[in-house]
């Protein structure tokens, strides 16, 4: 059988491909493979190989010019070497092929920045929403309880009940829509995968710290309709064990951590539909 | 002609960054304004079509949902001034550099020499405000005018003038590689006088040694082979001071000290780093035998010691007080990415996997005067926050430890400590991690970030006290980026073998990298005008010098050297071959084919005598405060948990990312609501395995006003009892010592630098002392002994500060504990006793007492109970432990149980008293700092096990953990002494610093 292929993009600031590689491999992956962004580009590594792709967590190019910008300035506009095609070109060939992207935090800037998502109506490259400033200012660094949209198309929350409970480590998460035309479309299509919530998951919040950032609707994670592109700020990947949990040592846990189910749909996924 | 592209935040969107400088306005400055909005400004000063500019501004450098560009076009509206800040010419500007990029990769063209983007902020405020307070706003919080320049319009003027004009800071001038010959036979005042003038640091002994080696026949025989005269180049002078100064000599600790006791016993110290430092690793390591887990000590950038057969760990600390204290921003963010570079260059390279970081500040609300030239304690206290989280975030490397200490004299220098772990293979390509070495032949590569003027007298400036005329270009900017592409690609030539030898280029540039290299294998051969320069115009002297950052040094095999290049271009990565390495016994510069310096290195390296240091310790003696007996301790305990040394930092705390790598056991934070102050922390560096290394910190400065000697002792105790708490194990276990000092050296500036050198005898005799009884090998440290502002008329010398950090290991860390109560029923039991020792506390600071009964710790019986409550630890017998230290068993205790959310009844009468009963009372046992104890909690069910294995300790259980939400403490005669719910205590602890 042939085997499921995950990779995780790394390079000029990519921070979390180590543990994002980490949660692909517990999550089911037969192989996965971090690349440089420097590989990809020199031809060495072809994105044509892989079934899953990890934009993950990092400050891309310092967030110098706005979190992700200058990153998805360079997808669009870099050529591989030894060919004609641009990079970008790779990216939407991956979507037409009904593969998978996960974007997290600075990866969920990236998909936003270069219009991957919300992605209606097959519009990959098409910017109409963003994430930015935090309301309060700063960057934040603490766990929040996300609520998720059971009707939800997203093929990576299958199977979760109320919610979840990860970090956010962010300073530019505020998720802001272009028009209330697009945020209606979001929520009419249960695209807000996730939102920021009380400890029950019963209500979406925009009380800070439970909500972090101020986005609109508590939106915490977007997925594409197809259900096979997400982005989210929170990091699944930050929890896969319970010993990452803030209090593991006051509480009975799972040991898998609330995480590692994103990864594990992402390899079902896969092995179902994509070898 | 140069362009502005403008980007401005829609009206409909909330501008954070705007509405955060309102704050700071008012609550810095006490201006009330109505609002700011701010707007990013580009300066594009190169050859683009406007199609071109047109794509830049809509694509990479504005967000079509929330922002609006133009191009020569201003966007300010509504406003009654604009202020626009920018940085001056030569600056890092790593928003422009990366602007320049995305332009670059727009038009698939490069950008031409001396063409370039620049970035700045408007901004625009609101409000009935006047130009001296326009002014105020700009030069007290906008701008730090040694780095950025500003232009204030009002509204009037910005309508006259259409705007700002834009502002190319271009370095401009050229090239004229300029070297000059000192005259150095000359007389003493004038050999100081270069000394002073070139910010050379170096004193007139020093001059004379120069001086005389210029007179050698010998070696002036040698320089004319090679073209050079009789007098020292600037170059050679330059390098020698860098090479000298006590950034990177340490001349002090390699001194010889004729030291006095109190009893006027006397005494010669031949080098304090040999007689001390180095001697604790070398008795302790005898002492351990096979256990022996030291791999590289002192010799390298960073220490290693063994992790477990796969893998070593690699640790560093490091100060950036000077620089921190001009530009807190820059300084500080240097500081961290700075000390990165070290476990980086440890070895052939290690990972890195952890930072800490512990600041000394003055008070941020201080509003007493301030000399000129010191900066408010509250924009340090901003600006190095904010400096390290960027360094660090950015990074990707989690913060993960540290702490926030105050002292008033702290806003004569602040202290900014940086530490970073490694975690290097145990072999790489067939030798051990970390060892290196260099051949002849080799070439000598620089990779990562250009040279500019930055940095250029950082060492010796260091070496010197703060004054009015203090360089501006000893402060750099830090570019985390730039630096991480750079290890991104180095950790990857590593593992192929593409190199020999690897060093970070930090104080003194490459006359310090190359020159230590050169050391390794006898001799280099370098040409400056190889070197990739940032903009034109610098000498070779200042290419030799320059700090600028994001720099590594590497020796590579010549057979290496195509497909090393060649993988650096594909990473982005610049990387030049400067020279090579020879074994001539001689630091060779050329700048072309012209020879501008000609040292031999033994001149360079053994050339200095040792100094000469008095030392004479008379013991302080202070006030004895006379303690009333209260009968309510309850409001001392809330100003306790109150006061800015034991308030919650988690405002701080928050804005670091402490979970980046996935490896984060123990957290800053622990408890119910993730908001109790954990001791220490616990990362598990490999994701597959529950191995954790443990770190933590102890540091005390208050008690150096009492005795240097128990303020060692107890930052030691205190940094290996933190560790102990959260299961950190004695067999492996290694220290590191930061020495900041005020200038101990007698002279006319410093008349009382005799008693301040014998504090320094005194910490590093406890150094030696506590460390021999803690098994704790010494592996690295570094010092830092001129931490004081000096303006001709005021003076303010820090108090002496040695922070201990230690790092070990855990070998499941899923055993660790953590310092918040778990459930109702626990027992609480008190480790070690208590003594009448509230000289130097918190508690007496309140009132602005010193004492002298300072808290004395005995090791030998607290590492007996560290071991044992370890092996309570394994056997998972402990709920929580927390460690007692400033505020004492009061301030522990309140901790943990509002950290738990459990109330706590605790009697204490029952504590074990240690010494003169007549010194106990209410007050001593809840607040006295005795060294070594911990608060632990015990399931009932788990008693048994826990006393067994501690039996034989001193220990006791002293109350027991309640369902109630409140703290009851029971005094010596039954009645209450302490009552106080526990979300009164929290919000006590948590609103000093809650909106910092």
């Amino acid at each position: 059988m042939k085997q499921t292929r995950a990779i995780v993009i790394t390079g000029n600031g990519t921070n979390c491909e180590m543990e994002a590689a980490h949660a692909c491999r517990l999550g089911g992956f037969d192989d996965t493979v971090i690349a440089h962004i420097a590989e990809i580009l020199s031809g060495e590594i072809s994105l044509d190989d892989f079934h899953f792709l990890n934009l993950t967590g990092g400050f891309l190019d310092g967030d110098d010019l706005g979190s992700a910008k200058a990153q998805a300035n360079r997808l669009k506009n870099a050529v591989v070497a030894g060919s004609n095609e641009k990079l970008v070109e790779q990216f939407t060939r991956f979507i037409a092929d009904g593969k998978l992207i996960l974007g997290v935090c600075n990866g969920f800037q990236l998909m936003v920045k270069m219009g991957m998502l919300p992605g209606f109506d097959g519009g990959y490259l098409n910017q109409t929403v963003t994430l930015t400033h935090n309301d309060c200012g700063r960057f934040q660094d603490r766990w929040t309880y996300l609520k998720v949209d059971a009707a939800s198309p997203s093929i990576f929350t299958r199977g979760i009940d109320k919610g979840i409970y990860l970090p956010v480590r962010h300073g530019e998460g505020k998720f802001l829509c272009d028009s209330n035309a697009t945020l209606q479309r979001i929520e009419n299509g249960h695209l807000a995968v996730l939102r920021y919530c009380d400890v029950d998951y019963a209500e979406a919040t925009m009380e800070f710290p439970a909500n972090p950032n101020g986005s609109t609707n508590a939106i915490a994670a977007l997925c594409d309709p197809t259900g096979r592109l997400m982005g989210l700020m929170p990091h699944p990947e930050a929890f896969v064990h319970y010993t990452q949990h803030p209090r593991w040592t006051r509480e009975n846990l799972p040991e898998e951590g609330d995480g590692l189910v994103l990864y594990k749909n992402a390899a079902e996924y896969v092995r179902r539909n994509l070898v | 002609m140069p362009s502005r592209i403008e980007v401005a935040l829609k009206d409909s969107v909330r501008d954070a960054r705007g509405e955060r400088i309102k704050r700071e306005i008012e609550h810095f400055l006490h201006i009330p304004v109505a609002a700011v909005r701010t707007i990013d400004v580009y300066t594009v000063d190169a050859n683009l079509s406007t199609e071109e500019l047109q794509l830049a501004a809509s694509g990479p450098f504005s967000d079509p949902v929330i922002q609006d560009w133009s191009i020569n076009r201003t966007l300010a509206a509504g406003f009654d001034y604009a202020v626009e800040v920018g940085f001056r010419p030569g600056v890092t500007d790593n928003v422009g550099r990366t602007g320049r990029e995305a332009v670059e990769y727009i038009t698939g063209r490069a950008f031409a020499g001396g063409e370039g983007v620049y970035y700045a902020v408007q901004y625009l405020i609101s409000g009935t405000l006047s130009a001296d307070q326009v002014e105020s706003i700009a030069t007290g919080l906008l701008c730090n005018t040694l780095i950025q320049r500003y232009t204030v319009l009002s509204v009037a003027d910005f309508l006259t003038c259409t705007g700002f004009s834009a502002q190319v800071p271009k370095v401009t001038g050229e090239t004229k590689a300029v070297v000059k010959e000192i005259d150095l036979e000359v007389s003493d005042v004038e050999l100081m006088k270069i000394s002073k003038d070139g910010v050379l640091a170096l004193t007139l002994d020093e001059m004379q040694i120069i001086q005389a080696h210029y007179r050698d026949p010998k070696i002036l025989a040698e320089r004319q082979k090679f073209g050079l005269g009789a007098k020292p180049t600037d170059v050679e002078l330059e390098c020698l001071a860098q090479t000298w100064s006590e950034h990177c000599k340490h001349k002090i600790f390699a001194g010889t000290v004729q030291y006095e006791d109190e009893n006027g016993v006397k005494q010669e110290i031949k080098s304090l780093f040999k007689s001390f430092i180095q001697r604790t690793t070398k008795d302790v390591r005898e002492r351990m035998g096979d256990k022996d887990f030291c791999l590289s000590v002192f010799k390298d950038n960073a220490g290693v010691i063994k992790f477990n057969e796969q893998h070593s760990l690699v640790f560093k600390v490091e100060t950036h007080n000077s620089p921190s204290a001009l530009d807190p921003y820059g300084g500080a963010l240097t500081g961290i990415v700075g000390v990165n570079r070290d476990p980086f260059g440890t070895g052939q390279g290690s990972k890195l996997i952890f930072n800490t970081d512990v600041f000394c500040f003055a008070d941020p609300f201080y509003t007493k005067p301030l000399p000129s030239r010191l900066l408010h304690p509250r924009r340090i206290y901003e600006g190095v926050v904010e400096g390290v989280e960027h360094g660090g975030n950015k990074s990707g490397i989690p913060t993960v430890n540290g702490s926030l200490v105050f002292d008033e004299r702290f806003c004569g220098k602040p202290l900014v400590f940086c530490g970073t772990a490694g975690l290097m293979p145990a072999v790489v390509n067939n030798q051990p991690g970390h060892d290196k070495y260099i051949k002849p032949g080799d070439l000598i590569v620089m990779t990562g970030g250009r040279i500019g003027k930055d940095g250029i007298h950082g060492a010796t400036f260091s070496s010197e006290e703060l004054n009015e005329n203090s360089p501006v270009t000893a402060v750099q900017i830090g570019d985390p980026i730039t630096q991480k592409r750079m290890f991104d690609f180095l950790i990857r030539a590593r593992d192929k073998g593409l190199y020999r030898f690897i060093t970070d280029n930090g104080a003194g540039g490459l006359s310090s990298s190359i020159g230590e290299m050169a050391g390794e294998c006898g001799g280099c051969r370098m040409d400056l005008s190889k070197a990739p320069l940032k903009y034109p115009g610098l000498n070779p002297w200042e290419i030799l010098i320059s700090e600028a950052q994001e720099r590594m040094s590497l020796a590579v095999p010549p057979e290496q050297i195509d497909e090393f290049l060649a993988m650096a271009v594909r990473f982005g990565v610049e990387a030049t071959v400067l020279g090579e390495f020879t074994d001539n016994g001689v630091f060779h510069m050329l700048y072309g084919e012209q020879t501008v310096a000609w040292l031999p290195m033994d001149f360079m390296h053994e050339g200095l005598p040792p100094m000469q240091l008095p030392a004479k310790w008379t013991p302080p003696h202070h006030a004895e405060p006379m303690l009333d007996e209260k009968k309510s301790y309850t409001d001392d305990l809330k100003r306790l948990l109150a006061s800015l040394n034991i308030c919650s930092k988690e405002s701080v705390v928050r804005r670091y990312d402490h979970e980046v790598q996935g490896g984060s056991v123990i957290k800053p934070f622990s408890g119910v609501a993730n908001d109790g102050p954990s001791d220490a922390a616990v990362v598990r560096p490999i994701l597959d395995s529950f191995e954790g290394v443990v770190t933590a910190h102890g540091i005390c400065p208050r008690y150096s006003d009492i005795d240097t000697y128990h303020m060692t002792a107890n930052a030691v105790d205190e940094a290996l009892r933190n560790y102990v708490a959260v299961g950190g194990s004695l067999e492996l276990v290694a220290g590191l010592d930061n020495f900041c000092w005020c200038d101990p050296v007698q002279s006319d500036k410093t008349p009382d630098g005799a008693y301040k050198m014998a504090q320094l005898v005194r910490s590093n005799q406890a150094l030696y002392d506590v460390c021999m009884d803690y098994n704790l090998p010494l592996i690295s440290g570094k010092d830092s002994m001129k931490n004081d502002f000096y303006d001709g008329t005021t003076k303010i010398s820090i108090p002496p500060t040695l922070l201990f950090s230690v790092i070990g290991k855990i070998d499941d860390a899923r055993k660790a504990v953590t310092m918040d109560v778990k459930r109702p029923g626990d027992i609480v039991y008190l480790l070690g006793k208590t003594a009448d020792e509230l000289g130097g506390s918190e508690y007496l600071a309140l009132s602005g007492a010193i004492g002298n009964k300072i808290p004395k710790v005995d090791t030998v019986k607290a590492y007996k109970r560290y071991q044992a409550y370890h092996e309570a630890v394994n056997r998972g017998t402990v709920a929580s432990c927390h460690d007692l230290s400033d505020g004492g068993l009061a301030v522990a205790a309140a901790e943990s149980a509002f950290a738990g959310g459990f109330g706590m009844n605790i009697d204490l009468s029952l504590m074990l008293w240690k010494g003169d009963a007549a010194g106990k009372s209410d007050c001593t046992l809840l607040f006295s700092e005795s060294a070594s104890r911990h608060l632990v909690t015990v399931h009932p069910e788990q008693r048994d096990a826990f006393e067994a294995v501690m039996s034989g300790n001193c220990f006791e259980s002293i109350g027991v953990v309640t369902e109630g939400q409140e703290l009851l403490i029971t005094g010596l005669n039954g009645t209450s002494v302490v009552a106080a719910g526990l979300s009164d205590l929290k919000e006590a602890w948590q609103q000093t610093l809650r909106d910092l």
